[in-house]
């Protein structure tokens, strides 16, 4: 296939950036998006130019690092992440725009890498249940019923990749905080700091710049693992529960 | 670049103190800590330690130390700890509770693995790390690991690896992404509470080691391109595997062994590097854009059939080959484990059929991996139960429909047993300087059973390390070391002189184009199979690429930036310096074992043939002019070595 791929370029945090168009010739249909911008890069260095810089590692789809916005859909047209997209997804001649995630909260680095930071931030304001290591009770003295275990489940797989911040036109991170407090607030294992947990998370997402959750509903359908709208309901209720709660 | 005469190397003394307690086995452990030296809590934050590595080994570390209450700074290359490669494991992790009453036991699963090592790993450290299986899952789940469970609520486990007992904890296919929120969660808790201090995005390039003691290290700030310099009391690497010294491998693209390999040019042995193990369920590689594999779970095994057509390069597709003209070779070869052989044996059956022309899809380089039967016997949603997420994701990969054409696989290079040298306490041979997870080499031997990487990972972190590390700050004598220091001025200049070497070349190759021919020529002389002559061709060639990389890559850019391309290159000369003390290795260990299989030693029946009375030992390399070759013996007191059959 031979296509347009129209990328966002930008040297640096500060610098203005803008979309250039760059003709790549030789894609085959199995290659991953990624693959694409390999073969991309390589032209460029050979021709003495810079290549684009992105994110990525593991390329399996679990490590949550890679992330773009293409033809102003994060991840792309498929629900997947950017490393598991196919180029059989588009066809010969295409025009291709490749953005980086766009969002208050994620300032750009260069090209289309981010700091995503934030995130890490977010998880560290209480994120986490505070067990001491090296004298855990047996793993079979509290048992959870296993609805309650799927349901931590379902919210754990979060990749933390931030396409759903991405996909919000409000910029909001309601989704992968909620996908954290459904996680460990299901658990009986995370309910002595469960409500300080959701206070604690939602004022440093607050903090960190990120916008308010209209339900829009695009952060779920950009969600490469599938975490439910229904994670920012019980997200809310939380919270509501914790700060009635801390008033009285 | 000082051309290394590798085949020239030398023999050293022997290696004899691992500083392992004598004694009864079961009772090594319990004595080691009890000798250990203890540290007022209030004399710990007096100590710096530095963890490199964020993965279930770092990750755990780092959180465990904090929390004993040293002052750690950790470092990663990936823009958070969250990302480290461990979070891609998807099996699961082994521990000995014998929740299931099937009559495991701790000396069970220490048997298993020492047997699964091939004998080529050390008893002691084995038996430790069985012994602390079963403290790890207790730890993952009061961290809110979400481990399978039944109806009743109590955990749930499965087999693994042929092994015969259930022993294996999972959490659907991504027990290592949970196992490794779990660690990233701890050390969330401890740089908050400032006990940690995170360096995301920042990169080990040199160990700085004052009087003979490792102080700390040279790293590069990947974003801004500064060289900064980062001083401790210790220094604790967590820094993975090598795979990818192959460039295709299953590992993630930044793993690299900068940090272990600028270590070992410090002083760190490096041991048993040619033991590296094939997986043999991984997607076939579509065309020459490949930049990675991906790694189809073993479990598929338990119910896909393998086979080629009887007829080479036969145009039908599959579903029009009838039965008889099929050849179902590891059930022809292996009839009574058939499909389940270990990895090293399927692995290498399916390179010698594809050798021999059998070979299916694009290059030949694929075996079938058939559920038909399993379908027709099990019906679809009892297959789709077990194995749809795998089933999915290989969809996704080759746009075949897995349901309705056999899957086609073949091995590749998934996870390094060897890695820098380490003694009972995790201490490699520069004092202050410990190694974890799969960076050592201590606990897997020649050959890696399933679900026990994740095991090793968090048992050295979450409860050896914290042990031994204490013993060696609690030995003092730690004078104040300064950043005008000799020693730091010459790693910092150092790690310097040669980014700028590396930018200055400005020649014509990209660095992907010299890493693609190292890991091609890796895969055909040092993969699968490995014989003395395809070795010393390759142990030619090697240094005559190091010499061209260093005269003709291309690397765009400045230092002073986040450049990719030179972090890359950085990493790419280390693995052409590495791959010759691989590539060495592999031709000095004269015999078969594990994931190591030398052609020419083998039984009549094509089967490996281990030579345990010339090389049950640890081959530990000295760096020099010359490498120095040290060894460990091996000594079996508890598992008796036996010849591995499974015909």
């Amino acid at each position: 296939m031979k296509l347009t791929v129209r990328v966002w370029r930008q040297s640096g945090p500060d610098t203005e950036g803008q979309l250039v168009d760059y003709p790549v010739d030789g894609i085959s249909t199995d290659m991953s998006f990624l693959e694409m911008l390999d073969t991309l890069n390589q032209q460029l260095i050979e021709s003495g130019e810079q290549p684009v810089a992105f994110d990525h590692d593991c390329r399996e789809g679990i490590c949550g690092s890679c992330g773009v916005v293409i033809n102003g859909q994060a991840h792309g047209p498929e629900t997947t992440t950017t490393c598991q997209l196919h180029m059989r997804a588009f066809s010969d001649g295409d025009v291709i725009d490749v953005e980086p995630w766009r969002a208050k909260g994620f300032p750009v680095i260069k090209d289309l890498v981010v700091d995503r930071s934030a995130f890490d931030r977010i998880i560290q304001a209480g994120g986490y249940i505070t067990a001491p290591t090296g004298a855990a009770p047996d793993a079979h003295a509290t048992p959870v019923p296993k609805p309650d275990a799927d349901l931590a489940f379902d919210n754990a797989t979060c990749i933390g990749c931030g396409a759903c911040v991405a996909a919000c036109p409000n910029g909001s991170a309601m989704l992968f905080t909620a996908a954290k407090v459904s996680h460990l607030n299901s658990l009986p294992q995370g309910q002595p700091e469960r409500a300080q947990r959701v206070l604690d998370m939602v004022d440093t997402m607050d903090a960190e710049g990120f916008g308010g959750c209209t339900n829009s509903g695009e952060c779920t359908l950009a969600c490469p693992k599938g975490i439910p709208l229904t994670s920012i309901n019980t997200l809310n209720r939380e919270f509501l529960k914790a700060a009635r709660k801390a008033r009285k | 670049m000082g051309e290394l005469s590798m085949l020239d190397y030398t023999i050293g003394e022997p290696i004899t103190d691992t500083k392992a307690p004598s004694g009864p086995i079961d009772e090594r452990w319990s004595a080691r800590k009890f000798s250990a030296k203890l540290v007022n809590p209030a004399n710990r934050r007096k100590h710096r330690v530095i963890v490199v590595g964020t993965g279930l080994a770092g990750g755990s570390a780092g959180a465990t130390l904090a929390e004993q209450g040293y002052h750690v700074v950790q470092f990663c290359f990936q823009d958070s700890p969250r990302r480290a490669h461990s979070v891609a494991a998807q099996g699961g992790i082994n521990a000995a509770k014998n929740y299931r009453n099937d009559g495991d036991s701790v000396h069970r699963l220490f048997y298993d693995t020492v047997k699964g090592g091939d004998f080529r790993s050390r008893e002691s450290n084995v038996y430790r790390l069985a012994e602390v299986s079963a403290q790890i899952i207790d730890q993952a789940v009061a961290q809110g690991v979400p481990f399978a469970r039944e109806y009743g609520g109590l955990l749930d486990t499965r087999s693994f690896g042929g092994v015969q007992v259930q022993r294996t904890f999972y959490a659907r296919g991504q027990t290592g992404q949970q196992l490794l929120i779990g660690a990233y969660q701890a050390l969330s808790r401890q740089i908050d509470a400032g006990n940690v201090e995170l360096h995301p995005r920042t990169e080990m390039l040199d160990l700085i080691v004052v009087d003979g003691r490792a102080r700390g290290i040279v790293a590069r700030d990947l974003v801004t391109g500064e060289v900064t310099t980062h001083l401790a009391d210790a220094v604790v690497l967590a820094t993975g595997g090598y795979g990818n010294v192959f460039y295709l491998s299953t590992n993630a693209k930044g793993s690299n062994a900068s940090a272990i390999w600028r270590a070992h040019k410090r002083g760190a042995y490096f041991a048993n590097p040619c033991f590296t193990q094939i997986h043999p369920t991984c997607i076939p590689r579509s065309g020459d854009h490949q930049s990675k594999l991906t790694l189809m779970s073993e479990s598929l095994r338990n119910d896909g059939r393998i086979w080629v057509p009887k007829e080479k390069q036969d145009p039908r597709p599959p579903s029009e080959i009838p039965e008889d003209e099929r050849d179902y070779y590891l059930e022809r070869l292996y009839p009574s484990f058939g499909n389940l052989v270990p990895r090293d044996i399927a692995s290498r059956a399916a390179k010698n059929i594809c050798d021999a022309g059998y070979g299916v899809g694009p290059g030949g380089l694929g075996v079938y991996l058939d559920f038909a039967d399993a379908i027709q016997r099990l019906g679809r949603p009892a297959v789709e139960a077990r194995y749809g997420n795998l089933f999915d994701m290989y969809q996704r990969i080759t746009a075949e429909n897995p349901y309705e054409v056999p899957m086609r696989i073949y091995p590749a290079i998934h996870y390094t047993m060897g890695g820098l040298w380490v003694d009972y306490d995790l201490q490699s041979t520069i004092p202050g300087m410990f190694v974890i997870g799969e960076a050592n080499f201590s606990d897997h031997g020649a050959n890696r059973l399933g679900a026990s990487a994740l095991m090793q990972g968090l048992a050295d972190g979450y409860f050896v390390l914290p042990a031994t590390l204490n013993d060696y700050i609690g030995q003092g004598g730690f004078t104040d070391v300064t950043l005008d220091d000799p020693a730091v001025v010459e790693a910092q200049t150092g790690v310097r002189d040669r980014l700028e070497r590396l930018l200055a070349v400005n020649g014509t190759r990209s660095v992907d184009s010299f890493h693609r021919e190292l890991g091609l020529m890796m895969w055909d002389h040092c993969g699968m199979a490995r014989t003395a002559e395809g070795l010393r061709k390759a142990l030619e060639r090697v240094p005559e690429l190091r010499a061209e990389f260093w005269r003709d890559v291309r690397i765009p850019g400045t230092g002073e930036e986040l450049n990719q391309e030179l972090e890359k290159a950085a990493r790419v000369a280390d693995f052409l310096e590495l791959a010759e003390l691989l590539l060495l290795d592999a031709l000095v260990r004269e015999e078969s074992c594990g994931g190591h299989f030398r052609e020419e030693h083998q039984t009549p029946e094509g089967e490996a043939a281990r030579d345990d009375e010339n090389f049950s030992h640890v081959s530990a390399w000295e760096y020099g002019e010359k490498p120095v070759l040290h060894k460990e013996p091996l000594n079996f007191d508890y598992v008796h070595p036996t010849q591995r059959s499974y015909t």
